[in-house]
């Protein structure tokens, strides 16, 4: 069955040709729908069929060789597939959680003219992603990582009428590529250093290379960088909020579920190299826990709540980031998962309010739905509750075990993080509360309108809500009497890596030392929801329009550290500025001047040379004779 | 004749045809046309599909097989025609020999077929040209003529002949059917090409009477008898190289060359003569100063900054078909003639100046991406962003390494095709309202739908998004530069920058025109006239947009049939190169 891994891609860049090209003219709207997620179906079909036979083979991967991409002397690059436990997780999640979002759509998208279009671009990530995910060569994850990030250019500006939307999507696309150079000049470095971009060969050639070696501390700083532009780190994190602007579905599925993870899968699938390079650990390390911790401060004063789900994804990404940084591959993939079922939940929730709002995205004009979205209601409280990490749901497991390898690593750390979730569940719950409970605030007419998302909607919210619930209990740790079947999957992954940590590891905690840990967060989370009811439940206070001027601190948090202003200002102005000295000074001030100019030297010099032939016969007799001077006196001197 | 004389010559009676009839009859004019690039085509499928390559054997003259790699390698080249043409005696000067010396290998296969496909699109847009139709299409067919008839000549003669005769339709072509300031931009695209022409006239002219056939002169010097066989023949040449070497070969039997082959092997050098390896000229090493002399013309087609500004002007005058030639196929006679000509006959030039060239490479990409990112006319911006892609061409060539050597050839096929489609795309919008700025346009994606996806596939195509062919060569190109040893690693890193450049400007400009709510500075009157793009448009669109896609996907059908050849240069180059350069070391030291 592995052979057929190919189709898991295959058939949605399938659905994607089909509709894109025929889906407006020739289609009809169900068969559009069922092209786009036929194929997806079928995707996670071939999918589940590979896992189980997977399980059952015994084997650490299997490696499928498609056809000879390009041969050129030495330089040999295969089209192959990988079949490996890592990859297979992917492509589960991947396929599943896409599949869901793809019905959940059907009903979001059921009034676009542009429904064909939409399904199409949505199918065309599918294929992205899961080329990049599946592939078994740098040089085709780094093809499927180009075609996500145009899949996202697309979605976002989804809506091409408004040019902020479009303008939000080349932001993406362009800080996307921005990491990409570094990605890319990491694969060049590959090559150079280990003769190959396949998987097998570098990662068994890698093993026989020092711990710290310069050479790969830079290619994974450069693998790095390409992954912090597509996971959203600092400091390339800030297309992400902005591509809110693309429907929601593409919000649950790209920018919370898939596409950012795309960042987090290539360290998780460079584990060895990352394991070489400590310094590159440490970097990753410090920077996931302080994108999770600005992400977080930000979140706190949002008001669009899909901005506030957003800055969530960002810093939950770095929470990941921190594990991988900490090397506990395993547990980042974890988070992953569950984060996966969680956001793509809340997502999908935000879109039936604002579907139900009549777009509106503005939480101080919501409140009160509870009682207008019942399943909505639940389902998100569901989530909200797996986000702060509150047992035995699955946020809870997952973000457990990155805080005890955090506190393994380092305590201040274990501090920062836990500070982080402390955030998360304030401003999860600040959102919850807003939306929620208390009166409605907005128009006559939105309140009017309210009703509950339809059932092609309500379904995958249920079925994510279940997923958020118990998905967790796939790693439950030794601790709390579970079997921790998630690590032990991914185990052929990693070990190689962890076989070069090994001299670093720790001493492993104690049972006291766990148990007080994990009681510890529980405690503090439960307060800081406690606080965040006080605030927006019991006291009711809603945040103030823009008018009023804000404290220095909630200033800094409602306008996101200026960042996107620093931007302008270190980026953008210059470049303008280069591109017009350029065009103006060098190419037309000098380049092209002084290409006329040789052309206006060679008229002038003529102009006068030209006098010579004044039709004058006496004048040319003149000028032989001085000629015969000159010659005569030549030949008579010399 | 073979079948090589037909590809070059059927466009030729093509021209033929079209002057005989009258202009009452113009309306077949169009179909001449297109019935002779279509038999072009035809003939370029045959060509491609007898083409021997990679490990495929081919039979040589003296009966052994061997792989057909071609470069400096008689023997190896296949399709051969060869005919004496010109044959003067001279007296004590020797004898002037100019051969009709067609062949192909791996590395003009690709340039012909590409050639073929532009020009049977240029014809299709062409449909719509109104004024003078006799004359347009006779110097179009002219055109192609000689532009295939530079890519398959190897003997050098021809080849500046053919490149000669090429910028004679196009000065027209521009001058006559050209924009608002058509005269100004033939003329500087004529003198600015002319200029390079002088360089390699000279060059050309130093070169013929360096080299000797070797062949002619053992039949002159009476080594051989004329129609002996080949081992005889063999035996005689090799003799008449050492007698060269040896300066007891008088200058009255010795038969001078064009081919091009003879001037790449050192064997066949006139000691003494000024291309021999020592020349000199004012003291600097004459071989390496033409090298830069043949290189320096070349650049001016390629274009390299700082020769390019006669480019963005002939583009944004020259009607749409001419631009799809200019940038499809003309800007490539740049990059062939440096591979064939330049790093062929003299590669200790291509060891020498590879920092040079490199640097070029890189300038050229990043400044014309960043003097793209400033334009406001959409013509001229991809005609700078044809500078920067360019570029790319002459990075990998720096490289001297395999993979970037072919991802350079395969940079010029694929800038072929895709600049053809963005420059059809400019053509599309311009004759429904005759201009071209960027901010007169704005949301032509609700108004012109079908338009705008053809517009995106071209941008990213040219943006080198993965699943296009443009990224596999620019990809390979950077792989190539920074595997390289002759040019340092940042050279690749740098120019990884214009990766993101060239997305920024694309990006833009889809930003600045194609989305957002629909505004047109013609107001209702463009609205009317901007229909949407029509069947003959996506005639000419699909076919170049089905090979930028079939290419990204399996680009080793192009690869395959150029690696060999190229991996074979490559070596050639390095290994003779710096046995050149050595050789001219000690020679300086003694």
């Amino acid at each position: 069955m592995s052979n057929y891994i190919i189709l898991v891609p295959l058939l949605p860049l399938l659905g994607f040709l089909l509709n894109v090209f025929l889906g407006k003219k020739h289609f009809s709207k169900a068969m559009v729908t069922t092209i786009a997620l036929g194929s997806v179906a079928l995707a996670f079909l071939v999918t589940v069929i590979t896992f189980f036979e997977f399980l059952n083979s015994g084997e650490e991967s299997i490696k499928v060789t498609y056809y000879q991409f390009a041969q050129i002397g030495s330089f040999s690059l295969p089209f192959s597939l990988l079949v490996d436990p890592l990859s297979l997780l992917m492509m589960l999640v991947v396929t599943g959680v896409g599949f869901l979002i793809h019905i959940y759509a059907v009903g979001y998208m059921s009034h676009d003219v542009d429904y064909p279009r939409f399904f199409s671009y949505l199918n065309l990530f599918m294929f992205s992603m899961l080329l990049l995910v599946s592939s078994a060569n740098y040089f085709f994850l780094f093809i499927g990582w180009e075609g996500v990030g145009v899949s996202s250019f697309l979605l976002i500006g989804f809506w091409f009428k408004n040019t902020n939307f479009t303008y939000a999507g080349m932001k993406a696309m362009l800080m996307n590529r921005t990491g990409d150079l570094g990605f890319f000049a990491g694969i060049m470095l590959i090559y150079v250093v280990f003769g190959s971009l396949e998987f097998d060969k570098v990662f068994s050639r890698a093993n026989d290379f020092e711990s710290g070696t310069f050479i790969i501390t830079m290619i994974t700083i450069l693998l790095f960088i390409g992954a912090s532009a597509k996971s959203a780190q600092i400091p390339l994190y800030t297309w992400l909020p902005d591509a809110m602007a693309g429907p929601t579905p593409v919000s649950a599925l790209m920018h919370a579920a898939t596409m950012v993870t795309a960042g987090i899968y290539l360290i998780a699938r460079s584990n060895i190299l990352f394991a070489l390079a400590p310094v590159t650990l440490n970097i990753v390390a410090i920077t996931g826990l302080c994108t999770a911790l600005l992400a977080a401060f930000i979140a706190l004063s949002q008001n669009d709540i899909k901005k506030v789900l957003a800055y969530s994804t960002v810093s939950q990404l770095g929470y990941m980031c921190m594990a991988l940084g900490v090397t506990a591959f395993s547990s980042a993939m974890f988070h992953f998962m569950t984060h996966a079922f969680f956001k793509a939940l809340l997502f999908l929730c935000a879109g039936s309010i604002i579907h139900a709002m009549s777009n509106e995205q503005d939480v101080r004009n919501m409140g009160g739905l509870k009682k207008h979205l019942p399943i909505t209601f639940l389902t998100f409280l569901l989530a909200t509750l797996a986000i702060a990490g509150i047992p035995p749901l699955s946020g809870f497991f997952s973000k457990d075990e990155i805080l005890v390898h955090a506190f393994e690593y380092n305590v201040v750390f274990w501090g920062f993080a836990l500070f982080g979730a402390l955030l998360t569940s304030f401003y999860m719950f600040r959102l919850l509360f807003l939306t929620f409970y208390g009166e409605f605030r907005g128009t006559h007419e939105q309140k009017h309108h309210l009703h509950e998302s339809p059932n092609v909607m309500t379904y995958p919210l249920i079925i994510l809500a279940v997923l958020s619930a118990i998905g967790g209990f796939v790693g439950i740790p030794q601790l709390l009497g579970g079997s921790q079947k998630f690590d032990k999957f991914l185990e052929p992954v990693f070990s190689k890596a962890e076989l070069k940590l090994s001299h670093l590891e720790t001493a492993h905690l104690s049972h006291a030392t766990e148990w007080t840990l994990m009681g510890v967060s529980i405690a503090l989370i439960i307060m800081s929801i406690l606080l965040a009811r006080r605030i927006y439940f019991i006291k009711k206070i809603i945040p103030v329009s823009e008018k009023v001027k804000l404290s220095f601190w909630h200033n800094l948090s409602y306008h996101k550290f200026y960042i996107d202003e620093l931007y302008r200002y270190i980026l953008i102005r210059p470049m303008h500025f280069i591109h017009d000295f350029l065009n103006l000074r060098i190419e037309a001030g000098i380049i092209d001047r002084k290409v006329n100019g040789t052309g206006d030297a060679v008229m002038g010099f003529s102009k006068y040379l030209r006098l010579l032939q004044n039709g004058k016969t006496g004048y040319y007799i003149f000028g032989m004779v001085i000629g015969l001077v000159v010659i005569l006196a030549l030949n008579f001197i010399f | 004749m073979g079948i090589l004389s037909f590809i070059i010559f059927t466009p030729l009676a093509g021209a033929l045809l079209v002057l005989i009839l009258s202009s009452a009859q113009s309306k077949y004019f169009k179909i001449i046309a297109l019935v002779a690039t279509i038999l072009q085509m035809i003939f370029g499928i045959m060509l491609f599909s007898d083409f021997k390559y990679g490990t495929q054997l081919l039979k040589t003259p003296d009966g052994t097989e061997t792989v057909a790699y071609g470069i400096n390698n008689p023997d190896t080249f296949q399709f051969v025609e060869k005919g004496d043409w010109i044959s003067i005696n001279l007296g004590n000067y020797g004898i002037l020999d100019i051969d009709y010396y067609l062949a192909v290998d791996g590395l003009s296969i690709t340039m012909i077929l590409l050639s073929a496909l532009v020009f049977f699109v240029s014809v299709i847009a062409s449909w719509k040209i109104e004024k003078n139709l006799k004359g347009y299409f006779a110097l179009f067919l002219l055109l192609d003529m000689a532009v295939v008839g530079v890519f398959c000549a190897l003997d050098f003669f021809l080849f500046f002949m053919f490149w000669e005769i090429m910028l004679l339709p196009m000065y027209f072509l521009i001058g006559i059917w050209g924009g608002p300031r058509r005269e100004y931009a033939s003329i500087k695209f004529f003198l600015y090409t002319l200029v390079g022409s002088v360089f390699m006239l000279l060059v050309m002219v130093g070169l013929y009477f360096s080299v000797i056939d070797p062949a002619l002169t053992a039949i002159q010097a009476g080594l051989v008898q004329p129609g002996a066989d080949i081992n005889a023949m063999k035996a005689a040449v090799l003799e008449v190289q050492k007698l060269l070497a040896e300066g007891k070969l008088s200058p009255a039997v010795q038969v001078h060359s064009f081919n091009m082959l003879h001037m790449m092997n050192t064997s066949n050098l006139v000691p003494g003569s000024i291309f021999a390896v020592g020349g000199e000229i004012f003291g600097y090493s004459a071989r390496l100063i033409a090298f830069m002399a043949l290189f320096l013309g070349f650049a001016i087609k390629v274009p390299m900054v700082p020769f390019h500004t006669w480019l963005p002007d002939a583009h944004v005058e020259a009607p749409t078909p001419i631009s799809v030639i200019l940038a499809g196929v003309l800007l490539k006679l740049g990059g062939y003639g440096m591979m064939r000509i330049c790093y062929g006959i003299f590669p200790e030039g291509g060891v020498y100046f590879c920092y040079f060239i490199g640097l070029m490479g890189l300038i050229s990409m990043v400044y014309g991406a960043f003097v793209c990112l400033a334009q406001t006319d959409l013509k001229k911006l991809i005609a700078y962003s044809s500078v920067s892609h360019m570029g790319y061409v002459l990075l990998g060539m720096a490289s001297l390494e395999t993979v970037g050597m072919n991802a350079a050839m395969f940079q010029m096929f694929n800038h072929g095709t895709i600049s053809a489609m963005l420059f059809l795309l400019v053509g599309v919008i311009y004759d429904r309202t005759h201009d071209r700025q960027i901010p007169n346009y704005r949301g032509l994606a609700t108004h012109m739908p079908q338009y705008t996806a053809m517009v995106m596939i071209a941008f990213f195509a040219s943006l080198g998004l993965p699943g296009f062919s443009g990224f596999v060569s620019e990809a390979f190109t950077f792989v190539g530069a920074f595997n390289s040893t002759y040019i340092p690693k940042w050279m690749a890193m740098v120019g990884t920058i214009t990766i993101l450049l060239t997305a920024a400007y694309y990006l833009w400009t889809l930003q600045r025109m194609f989305f957002g709510e629909v505004w047109f500075k013609g107001g209702d009157h463009w609205r009317h006239e901007l229909s949407e793009i029509n069947r003959r448009e996506l005639t000419a669109l699909i076919p170049l947009a089905a090979v930028t896609v079939f290419l990204g996907i399996f680009p080793s059908a192009c690869l395959d049939l150029m690696s060999t050849s190229i991996g074979y240069m490559t070596q050639a180059t390095i290994e003779n190169g710096h046995k050149l350069l050595e050789q001219v070391s000690q020679m300086a030291v003694k």
